[in-house]
């Protein structure tokens, strides 16, 4: 399961980042989620729940989910668009040739701990 | 409770891995090739072909599936070492899962080949600590896969176009999907190949054996 393996990574980042910083419990794990990043948030957040009670300085922790919208370059008329909306074709000029500038990723902002 | 800024992407532990993996590999003279398909594309019969058209390479290979053992037993049969990985229901092959694999091998290869997990779409996401992503789309599933799965297109070195013997049977136009390919990673080098005629598979071993050199000239 795709939403699986990427909790199983963000624990170990937290569990890095809680050994780093000394930390013995995290309350607020706040996420970027790009648009286009192919997570489901609901999926997302159950794996969560049910992974995050296997670690000690998680269980009591609350994930929020920040989604960070998804824009397209087109390098023909130096544009932007909303990728959603309008997909791989510029609605402004009709040019295909267009890449993702945002919209992929998946970032720890940041988080709330003791 | 305090708040920390992290700013961190969720694989960034993973990426980290993968380049200490890739550093070690180097070192020890291995190339390591992802490879990557949908299932049923002819990963499996592809890699087969290569150790019998390579006897002067030592090549293994890593199957990584979510079950059984077929694939490992393929190989093994025809004197390469192989090992079969389960990923106990994950859907891709990380950096993590690829050094336990790694450090399973028991004898040297020059050319170890990970054969990914059958899928399009997660293995593209996670860095193995591979060399070179190598990616394989076969004729029957059409040419129109570069506009459904971009990302492991853009992620990919090299796209090896299998099945081509079936191309008379198909209405996939080669040119178009190279075109729809090359599109979205100018860089990929494309080898349209059939495993079953050897058509094509003397230009990918030549690449093949030219990356694998690369390494003794540290070109990773």
């Amino acid at each position: 399961m795709h939403e699986m393996g990427i909790v199983l990574h963000l624990a170990r980042t937290l569990d890095e980042t809680a050994e780093e910083e000394h930390l013995t419990k995290i309350g607020k794990v706040v996420l970027q989620v790009g648009e286009v990043s192919g997570i489901m948030t609901d999926l997302f957040t159950d794996a969560w729940d049910y992974f995050k009670v296997r670690h000690p300085v998680l269980k009591d922790s609350v994930l929020v989910l920040e989604t960070i919208p998804a824009v397209t370059y087109c390098d023909a008329c130096k544009g932007t668009y909303e990728t959603v909306k309008y997909g791989k074709v510029c609605p402004l000029c009709g040019s295909e040739e267009t890449w993702l500038k945002q919209g992929s990723e998946c970032i720890v902002k940041e988080i709330e701990a003791e | 409770m305090r708040l920390i800024t992290v700013n961190a992407t969720v694989t960034a532990s993973n990426d980290r891995d993968a380049e200490a993996l890739r550093n070690r590999l180097t070192e020890k003279g291995t190339l390591l090739v992802n490879v990557m398909s949908a299932a049923g594309s002819g990963k499996t019969t592809l890699l087969s072909r290569i150790i019998r058209d390579m006897p002067e390479m030592k090549i293994g290979v890593m199957e990584a599936d979510i079950a059984s053992d077929v694939d490992a037993k393929t190989i093994e049969a025809l004197g390469a070492e192989a090992i079969q990985v389960h990923t106990s229901g994950m859907c891709h092959m990380d950096a993590g899962m690829t050094a336990a694999a790694v450090d399973a091998m028991e004898g040297h290869a020059d050319l170890l080949f990970l054969e990914n997990v059958g899928n399009l779409i997660c293995p593209a996401e996670y860095d193995t600590g591979a060399h070179l992503n190598m990616m394989l789309l076969s004729v029957p599933e059409g040419d129109d896969k570069p506009l459904k799965y971009p990302l492991m297109f853009q992620k990919s070195g090299a796209l090896v176009i299998t099945k081509t013997d079936a191309l008379p049977y198909f209405t996939f136009d080669l040119d178009r999907c190279v075109e729809r390919a090359k599109k979205l990673n100018p860089a990929v080098n494309v080898f349209p190949v059939s495993a079953k005629t050897g058509e094509g598979m003397e230009a990918l071993e030549a690449y093949l054996r030219a990356e694998t050199q690369k390494l003794s000239a540290k070109e990773f």
